[in-house]
């Protein structure tokens, strides 16, 4: 039976589940109900300054009838004050000893974080977070995201935390930055022990159509706000990456953004993650969501054998290589089963329109089936994923894989094209039709225009 | 359906590249597109888009058999998965611009030409709208006091209430501006004639007429009536009509299995659809015998009707069991048997209205054709244009007698025949 037991940088915990800092760790009676339900951690909802927080404060994307596919908000860190939180934090440790509990912070002088520092450690918690990230209202005033996007001011900042600090510092990273590994650097540097990542993405997520107002509304006005859910999960694997694959930063990592199920937080601990934050998902749909986090991952490491999170962490990343490291001899090619096609023909409509023209209808109006032009194929993968049907389109390789030959290779051999004529450059392989044949197509009867 | 329905509902749409929905579709709405439409918040655009191509859009989207159509021809039937709810997504868009009474067309520039219709039934609407499109002036000329032909007084109400398919006929009428002058049959030649004089065009759309007879003794008895006429009353009567106890529907065809599902519904207490062939070969869709077996009807199959037995009311009607051979169908000796009842429908079909045709001048109808049913239809071109120019037809009277949905497409087409045939 797979052991889900986790110790990032000394804070252990049941599983590699926690709460990130957000409002379903507001308070000891939500973090209760969740270790209750199964959770492994949390971190609590950043503790720092008095702040005031506006009326309304979420805007939801939604695709489809799916909602919250991406959610932001202009939440501030937490409006209760210090001494209530630091009393529940004592009581949470007490009544559970074994779950981590992980302080988040945000003050402004070295004064202001030695005593927060110190005041959290009394109250029993396992380990900080530095909250770098937040990237509205706090900024603004110099904090959050503001200092994550200064390494210099992060490390520092980190210093003065670990002038004091006796438990584990974790230090979370804002997405609003080109290069995350330049503030991650500098958490370590300035003494970290671990990194987080990522804090929400500076967002504005829609605009009413009658009001002209994005959400949220407040008063007839609104802000830009910090965006996160399922849909940023591909921003944060590939920050995630980054940090991970980057020697220099070498730290433990918390990866958060978008975790929603246990598949999602298996693809974050392949790349690196230690643990899993998650907190959209539990505003969505509540701390029940743990059960399928929890069985999920235990029966995915049974059946890969894999005993421990250890086993698999990382795991996919040498399998990330940068561009130019990539084989240009693979070649693969799509291809349709005729069997399962459902004839929808969306493949056809896609690469057609959307890609390399590779993909014919037959002249046969009831045959509603698509045949790949493999001549014209690139292997792209287009029609495989509008594809409807569950392994209908596969792309098979073409190319005998014996040969490797990347860019990189080129490069260093001094082997590139210098023309587009020259029969090195891609281009030259790239079979477009004439323009005026666009006209000339027969279009659906019920094509206007 | 609600409008989370048809938000769910529309979202599960894979918008297919030339979906055979649309192909399925006698009028070809673009229906991916509308639903799309109704997905994006864009209703009265979805609308458009049904009218465009179909004016008996919200009557069709009720009334049409879908399974056999856009939804039987939905790629989710290869997937195992269910099909798209077409038609109700169809009626719920249209439905909510009735309801809005919002115009979504203007009327064509006025050509001075005018037009006569003869029968306001789904034909007849349809070729006005897109008459009035074109721009010229239409005059309906409709025996009944009611529009919309047998959406009105001829399916069964579950279907399509009399109200709303009053109210989309009213709901195009306000936008077209074509007059409908009820009550006004036009009954022989002399109106004709009269049509001929006072309009360029005349266009038919008449449909069929009454349920033919069974040609069997006793048919005349008390409680022996047609199914479509069973129907019709029915309906004008909110189904505050007699229903007999034991009722024995003849026939296979969609009228018969209306009536039964409703002599079910109104309280019948045995309902048997008696057919002479095997249930396979009945002409009703499949869905549509479903429905009746749900409600209580029963099906008796290989059974040839004899009398109908009684006094002055009907007391039962004689079978005699048969078999096919060859593909003739013959008796059984010695199988007859009599079922009790106390009331007959008749699903026989409808007959044509040759006599009221034939006093067109130099209209063909077809006399000849070796397939019983066929005969009787009026004989169109192409662009659904008879023998005398000057007269133009569509709908049952057309094509024998088919759905809603082949009126409206057979109708658009015809409008542009005239309108043709008015530019020479």
């Amino acid at each position: 039976m797979a052991d889900l037991r986790t110790n990032l940088a000394g804070i252990k915990s049941p599983n590699p589940f926690w709460l990130a800092s957000a409002p379903p760790t507001n308070s000891g009676y939500q973090i209760m109900k969740a270790f209750d339900a199964g959770w492994g951690g949390a971190v609590w909802k950043t503790l720092g300054v008095p702040v005031v927080n506006v009326s309304s404060r979420y805007g939801s994307l939604n695709y489809r009838d799916n909602r919250m596919m991406g959610f932001n908000n202009i939440e501030l860190i937490t409006d209760r004050p210090l001494k209530d939180n630091l009393r529940e934090i004592s009581e949470v440790k007490k009544r559970f000893p074994d779950h981590a509990v992980i302080a988040s912070l945000m003050v402004e002088t070295r004064e202001e974080w030695h005593n927060i520092v110190r005041d959290v450690e009394n109250a029993g918690a396992d380990g900080i977070e530095l909250n770098f990230g937040c990237p509205h209202g706090m900024c603004e005033r110099g904090m959050g995201s503001a200092v994550g996007q200064e390494p210099k001011v992060l490390q520092t900042i980190v210093e003065w935390v670990k002038e004091v600090a006796k438990i584990p510092v974790i230090t979370k990273l804002t997405p609003n930055i080109s290069d995350i590994t330049r503030p991650a650097r500098a958490a370590r540097a300035g003494g970290s022990d671990a990194i987080s990542l990522i804090n929400t993405i500076q967002s504005v997520i829609g605009v009413d159509l009658d009001t002209f107002v994005p959400s949220p509304n407040v008063d007839g006005k609104s802000t830009n706000g910090g965006y996160c859910g399922p849909a940023v999960k591909p921003i944060a694997l590939n920050m995630l990456k980054n940090c991970a694959q980057d020697k220099q930063v070498g730290i433990p990592i918390s990866g958060i953004g978008g975790v929603e199920n246990w598949r999602d937080a298996a693809e974050f601990i392949l790349l690196g993650a230690t643990s899993v934050q998650v907190c959209t998902a539990v505003m969505h749909f509540g701390f029940g969501i743990i059960r399928d986090l929890k069985t999920g991952l235990e029966r995915y490491m049974d059946e890969k054998g894999f005993k421990t999170i250890e086993d698999f962490r990382g795991k996919a990343l040498p399998n990330i290589l940068h561009w130019e490291d990539l084989n240009l001899k693979y070649k693969v090619v799509a291809d349709i089963n005729k069997d399962k096609c459902i004839g929808c023909q969306l493949c056809y409509t896609a690469c057609e329109d959307g890609a390399h023209q590779a993909i014919s209808l037959s002249s046969d109006p009831a045959d509603r089936k698509p045949t790949i032009i493999e001549e014209n194929c690139v292997g792209c993968n287009l029609c495989s994923i509008v594809c409807p049907v569950e392994d209908c389109i596969t792309m098979e390789r073409r190319d005998d894989g014996k040969q490797h030959l990347t860019w990189g290779d080129r490069t260093r051999e001094g082997n590139l094209p210098k023309t587009f004529d020259d029969p090195l450059a891609g281009g030259l392989h790239h079979w477009v039709p004439e323009p005026a044949e666009a006209l000339a197509k027969v279009k659906p009867r019920h094509y206007k225009g | 359906m609600t409008d989370t329905e048809a938000y769910y509902e529309s979202s599960r749409c894979l918008y297919c590249y030339d979906a055979p929905c649309i192909n399925a579709c006698p009028t070809g709405i673009d229906i991916p597109l509308f639903i799309r439409q109704i997905n994006s918040d864009n209703k009265d655009g979805a609308a458009k888009t049904i009218y465009e191509s179909n004016w008996m859009g919200h009557a069709c989207g009720n009334v049409c058999p879908t399974e056999e159509l856009c939804e039987g021809a939905c790629v989710y039937n290869h997937q195992d998965v269910k099909p798209i709810e077409i038609g109700r997504l169809q009626a719920h868009a249209t439905d909510r611009v009735i309801r809005s009474k919002k115009k979504l067309f203007r009327t064509g520039k006025d050509t001075g030409k005018k037009i006569a219709i003869v029968g306001a039934g789904p034909a007849g609407i349809s070729a006005a709208c897109e008459l009035r499109m074109l721009g010229h002036a239409v005059d309906i000329y409709e025996a009944k006091a009611k529009p919309s032909g047998l959406c009105v007084y001829g399916v069964a109400p579950y279907k399509l209430t009399n109200e709303e398919a009053v109210d989309e006929v009213n709901y195009l009428q306000e936008q077209f501006g074509f007059n409908v002058h009820y009550n006004k049959p036009i009954t022989g030649r002399a109106d004709f004639e009269k049509l001929e004089k006072g309009y360029d065009a005349i266009f038919i759309g008449i449909g069929l007429g009454g349920t033919s007879s069974l040609g069997v003794p006793g048919e005349d008895k008390q409680g022996v009536i047609g199914a479509l006429e069973f129907v019709e009353e029915l309906r004008m009567k909110q189904q505050k009509t007699p229903v007999g106890k034991k009722v024995i529907v003849l026939g296979g065809g969609n009228t018969a299995m209306d009536a039964a599902s409703e002599s079910c519904r109104m309280g019948a207490e045995s309902v048997i659809v008696a057919y002479r062939r095997g249930p396979e070969e009945m002409g009703a869709y499949g869905f549509e015998f479903d429905l009746g077996k749900k409600g209580g009807a029963e099906g008796v199959f290989n059974v040839t009707r004899g009398e109908v037995m009684g006094d002055k009311a009907v007391k039962g009607v004689k079978f005699i069991r048969n078999k096919a051979a060859y593909g003739k169908i013959e008796a059984i000796p010695g199988s007859e048997f009599v079922e009790p009842c106390d009331m007959v429908l008749l699903g026989t079909g409808q007959g044509k209205q040759v006599e009221l045709l034939e006093q067109i001048s130099g209209v063909k109808l077809e006399h000849k054709s070796r397939i019983l049913d066929d005969r009787g239809r009026l004989v169109v071109n192409e662009h659904f244009q008879t023998n005398n120019a000057k007269y133009f037809a569509a709908g049952d009277a057309v094509n024998g007698g088919v759905e809603v949905v082949n009126a409206a497409a057979e109708a658009k087409k015809a409008a542009h025949g005239i309108d043709q045939y008015l530019k020479k």
